[in-house]
This record gives C-alpha cells, sequence and structure tokens, in this order.
C-alpha cells in the first residue's frame, strides 16, 4: 500500500515511501512471495497426508477462519469476543440444512451461510457493539450460550444429537459431489482463502482504518465526527459474515455439525488462538489456530485424550516465550527499526 | 431561536453541575464568526468542562448552545464535530497505535471521503493520504510520518492534534491549553499556526500562557469558579479589577501583564 507522494516538495524528505496504512509491511513483494508459498504448501497437502490428518487440516482451516473473524473484532477492533461462534453455527447450520433440502452445491451454502451469519451478527450486534471491554465480553459469551442451547432444544436441527445426513458437497449446482478427501479438502481451502482475502481487504480500507481507530481511541475518533456506532456495527456484521462462512467450510469437511460444535470450548479456543497467534496480525492468529487443533486433536491423541491439558501446557509456555503471539516474533524486529529511524 | 448575523456560538445560561459542585455556573457568551477568542481563568476555573459541555463531551445540566445559529445543546459529539465545532484535548489523546499519516488520515476520511468503505480504493485512498500530507505539511510535521504516534515527542503529538483538527475542516475549534509542556519554539509555530488560518474558522483557545493569549486574541473571557467574571478586548482585561482579584489574588499589574505589554 506505498503511495507515492504528489504533492511537490515532499518527496524531499520522504521519498516515495509513505504508507496510507500501516499495517506493517515493509516489502509488500516479500510478503507476497510468502504468502505464494505458503499458499502452494497448503494446496499440495493432500499429496503427502493421508485422509484423517488431511482432514483434520481441512477442520483446521475453517476453525482458523473462525479465528480470523474473531481476530476482527478483537485484534482490529479492539473488543475482544467470545460470540462468534453464533454466527459460526449460523452458517454451519444454514449450510447444512440447504445441502439436504436445497442444494448440494459448496457455492450455494457459502452464499446462503454467509449472509445468515452476517444477518445473525447485524441482529445481535445491535445490541452488543453498544457496549465495549468486559460488558462486550459477557454479551457476546451469552450471545454464544444462547445460540449453543437454541439449536441444542431445536429438534428440527436434530437437537442435541444434531444434524446428521447432509449429503457431500459439490462445486457448482447439480455437480459431481467431491467424496475424495483431497478434492474436499481443496473446497475447504478455497472458502479459507476466500475469507481470508476478504479479512485482508477489510483490514486495509478506510473501515479497517476507522476500526483501529475505535481500538486505540473510540472517543478521539467520536470527536472527529465519526459515528463510532455504526463502525462497530458494519464491522461486526462483516466478521459474523466470516465466521457464517467458517462455518459452511467446517459443515462441507465434517457432513455433520452439533451443538457441541458451537459450545463454549469453541469460543475460548478461538480467542486462545487469537492471542497464541498474535491479536491485530491476521496472519499470525491463524498459525495460532493450526496450532490448537494440531496440540489438542493430533497431539492429544498420543496421550489418551488429554489435549486440552496439553493445550493449556502451550498456552503458559506462549504467553513467557511469545508475548505478542506468533505474529510478535516479526514485530520485533520491526519495532528496532523503527526506533533507529 | 434568535442569533445575531455575526455570532457563530452563542451560550445561554449554561450550567453544569455535578451533584452539589457547581462547575460552569449559568455562562453566557457570544463569539462572533471569526474571532480569535480566549478563555483564562485560574486552575480549577471550569475552562476545560466548559469546553467539554460546548463540544458535547458533557451534557449541561441547563441552559443553550447555539452554534452558527443552530441549537445544538441536544446533539452528540459527533454531530457538533460534523457541523464544523471541533476541538482538542488538554492532554493529548491520538490513537498512539496508529502512524502519524492514520491520525491525521481518520480525520480527513471523515469529513471529505468514505470512512466506512469495506475495501480499498486507489483513487480515493491516494486523495485522503495527499490531503494528509498537507496538514502535516502545515503544522510543519512532514519528516516522519509513518512513525507510530506512540513514538512521537510531547510536542510533536500536540502538532498532530492541531493536523487532526484542521482535517476536520472545522468552522470553530476549540484549542484546550495547546502550548502545554511546548517549547518555546514549538509555541511559536503553533502560534504562527493559529495566526494563518483563514479567517472564516473561529478560534476560542484555553491556555494559561499569557503571551500567547495576549498575541493572539482579539477577545478575552476570564471564568472563575465556574463564572464569567469579565468578557472584554485584551486591554480591558488587562486592566479590569475583578480578573486582577480573581486571577492573581492581590499581585501587582505589572508582575503578571508586563512582558506582554
Amino acid at each position: 500500500m506505498s503511495a507515492t507522494n504528489t504533492l511537490s516538495g515532499l518527496t524531499a524528505d520522504q521519498p516515495g515511501t509513505t504508507k496510507l496504512f500501516n499495517t506493517g509491511a515493509p516489502r509488500p513483494a516479500f510478503r507476497l512471495f510468502v504468502a505464494v508459498v505458503i499458499l502452494l504448501i497448503l494446496v499440495a497437502l493432500p499429496f503427502f497426508l493421508a485422509p484423517y490428518p488431511l482432514s483434520l487440516a481441512g477442520r483446521a482451516l475453517a476453525f482458523g477462519l473462525l479465528v480470523v473473524s474473531v481476530d476482527l473484532l478483537t485484534g482490529v477492533m479492539g473488543m475482544p469476543s467470545l460470540g462468534q461462534v453464533a454466527y459460526f453455527g449460523a452458517g454451519a447450520y444454514t449450510a447444512g440444512l440447504v445441502g439436504i433440502h436445497l442444494s448440494s452445491s459448496g457455492l450455494v451454502q457459502l452464499l446462503i451461510g454467509t449472509l445468515a451469519g452476517a444477518a445473525l451478527a447485524l441482529l445481535t450486534g445491535a445490541v452488543a457493539v453498544r457496549t465495549a471491554g468486559i460488558v462486550f465480553l459477557m454479551i457476546t459469551l451469552a450471545i454464544g450460550e444462547l445460540a449453543h442451547i437454541g439449536v441444542d432444544s431445536l429438534s428440527v436441527v436434530g437437537a442435541s444429537n444434531g444434524l446428521a445426513g447432509i449429503p457431500p458437497v459439490s462445486v457448482l449446482p447439480g455437480g459431481e459431489p467431491l467424496t475424495v478427501p483431497g478434492y474436499l479438502y481443496w473446497w475447504v481451502l478455497a472458502v479459507f482463502v476466500i475469507g481470508f482475502c476478504a479479512a485482508v481487504i477489510l483490514n486495509r480500507s478506510p473501515l479497517g482504518r476507522s476500526m483501529r481507530g475505535v481500538r486505540d481511541g473510540e472517543l478521539r475518533l467520536r470527536a472527529l465526527g465519526q459515528n463510532t456506532y455504526s463502525v462497530k456495527l458494519i464491522a461486526y456484521t462483516i466478521a459474523g459474515g466470516v465466521a457464517g462462512a467458517a462455518g459452511t467450510a467446517w459443515v462441507a469437511q465434517t457432513q455433520f455439525i452439533s451443538p457441541g460444535d458451537l459450545g463454549f470450548d469453541m469460543a475460548a479456543f478461538a480467542l486462545l488462538s487469537v492471542v497464541l497467534g498474535g491479536a491485530g496480525s491476521l496472519w499470525g492468529p491463524v498459525i495460532g489456530a493450526g496450532l490448537v487443533i494440531f496440540v489438542r486433536d493430533w497431539l492429544g491423541g498420543y496421550i489418551e485424550g488429554r489435549g486440552t491439558l496439553l493445550l493449556g501446557v502451550v498456552f503458559v509456555i506462549a504467553v513467557y516465550v511469545l508475548p505478542r503471539g506468533v505474529a510478535g516474533i516479526k514485530g520485533r524486529s520491526l519495532r528496532r527499526k523503527s526506533s533507529d529511524s | 431561536m434568535t442569533t445575531t448575523d455575526t455570532s457563530i456560538l452563542d451560550i445561554r445560561d449554561l450550567t453544569l453541575s455535578f451533584g452539589s459542585l457547581t462547575a460552569v455556573d449559568r455562562v453566557t457568551l457570544r463569539v462572533d464568526e471569526g474571532a480569535r477568542h480566549a478563555l483564562i481563568g485560574p486552575n480549577g476555573a471550569g475552562k476545560s468542562t466548559l469546553f467539554g459541555v460546548l463540544a458535547g463531551r458533557l451534557r449541561a445540566t441547563s441552559g443553550q448552545i447555539f452554534f452558527n445559529g443552530q441549537d445544538v445543546t441536544a446533539l452528540s459529539e459527533a454531530e457538533r464535530a460534523r457541523n464544523g465545532l471541533v476541538r482538542t484535548f488538554q492532554h493529548s489523546s491520538l490513537f498512539l497505535g496508529m502512524s502519524v499519516l492514520d491520525n491525521v488520515g481518520l480525520a480527513v476520511e471523515r469529513s471529505t471521503s468514505q470512512p466506512k468503505r469495506p475495501w480499498p480504493s486507489r483513487r480515493r485512498d491516494r486523495a485522503v493520504t495527499d490531503a494528509a500530507m498537507t496538514h502535516l505539511e502545515s503544522v510543519g510535521l512532514l519528516s516522519r510520518p509513518s512513525a507510530l504516534c506512540g513514538a512521537l515527542s510531547h510536542g510533536e503529538r500536540r502538532q498532530v492534534e492541531v493536523a487532526m483538527v484542521l482535517a476536520c475542516e472545522p468552522r470553530m475549534v476549540l484549542f484546550d491549553e495547546p502550548t502545554a509542556g511546548m517549547s518555546v519554539a514549538e509555541t511559536n509555530r503553533f502560534a504562527e499556526i493559529v495566526e494563518s488560518l483563514p479567517r472564516k474558522v473561529t478560534v476560542v483557545v484555553v491556555e494559561h500562557d499569557l503571551d500567547i493569549v495576549f498575541r493572539l486574541a482579539e477577545r478575552v473571557s476570564v471564568l472563575a469558579a465556574g463564572k464569567l467574571i469579565a468578557d472584554g478586548t485584551p486591554e480591558e482585561i488587562r486592566t479590569n479589577d475583578a480578573v486582577q482579584e480573581a486571577y492573581l489574588g492581590t499581585s501587582s499589574n505589572e508582575a503578571l501583564f508586563g512582558a506582554a505589554s
């Protein structure tokens, strides 16, 4: 996002390195290179992994997108939230119902699931974003729990048994169902990439800057004449849509969704991933999400299901070793540079 | 709802009480459009509180505020700012985790562009950057626009505050102790910025530095214990007995005002 100065006389002290949005991108070309390499590795995973680890990777991606939506609120806008599971659930259940009754097309499910997540976020956010800090955290916790209890008692979506019998997704309506694990994984990856790109675009937009303004000084932003309520509500709605998209990816991967998938555990792990990865950076929390799924579901398998305990240990170590999360590793060298200049 | 053509701010019987403490006590004051007006008074006189009420951060207990002929008493802080009534803060309150350019950019974007557009636009965002750079140039802070505000010195932060206020395209600016903690050079620079503002922008300044007050102000109001005790030209204020009583206790005229004359 480097913008060359068009004002005469300004270029002398600052030769074209002015950044409109300071998202900590020193060399865009290098970042793009790293992103492409990581994407290629993710695309190539089906050639190396057995079906079970691959399905785990798919779930990690879906969960990673949920974590991105939590990070948009927590890291970018400074409003830690435990309620994104509700919109994740809205997307997942909607996608499942669409899959059973309407269309097995992943695209259709993604679209409707995203809209469902965003619509529910708009409705509940209208109240929630009036608050801040610990009150906001508690209200979003209540939203998540209400969603959890709601589907738990709703027999049309299988109540506590969950929504089963969801057919495998196809990409286009009437297309070939993705029964091969690799193809299915690629679809989940595609949803993740779309959602992640949406988050990156948002982060670099004027709204993204306004969101950081809310984080750093909401009162000051209001004194500039900005209606911060609408900024927060729009951001909350978009984050809800991202969580909804994550839900559709989850359901595509597992072909099953139950109230347990939107319980407090999930909300807490999502927030934990944000902290682990480094709030405010978008890629850090995704790595945090991968780490959480890997430790809990993969390493945990070797010590007889004590994955959560192991996760607790990892978290404590991370707080000591990486106080700013995974993303903070890069930040260290950046900060050193900026203090030199 | 009648105001004369020349007054942009018309305060009527404005009162703000916190329980039994009356911080602003029936203040009635008019500020002409384009005025350079100073508000002085001893510590705790209620100057910043009055600014808070004018800007909308605090709600008046009673009384009315007319801005530009419109009753703004019930409007929110953001609505008043959009109408052109903008303030700076006594304690710099910037977005410390964001760059200097982002700070000013937020203000530019709010007043001239689309602060809630959720995708970037090369042309529009470039225009915002250019405008922000212009404002930074006018306060003399061009050297490092991508530095984090949290890394700036106190004086530089105050300059960013001024750039942000200018970026709001104000009709009236309330400067709350703008030169507090500034070096002599920075204070001079600030005075030059205010002097270079277009005459259509009205300036009200709360200031302890009386050199600055008498350099900038064409009209001075004195607040003591929440009450407006004097209002007049700098010459009248210098010689006003009530002011000297409230402001200086018993100290002599020359001791305070001598240096500025």
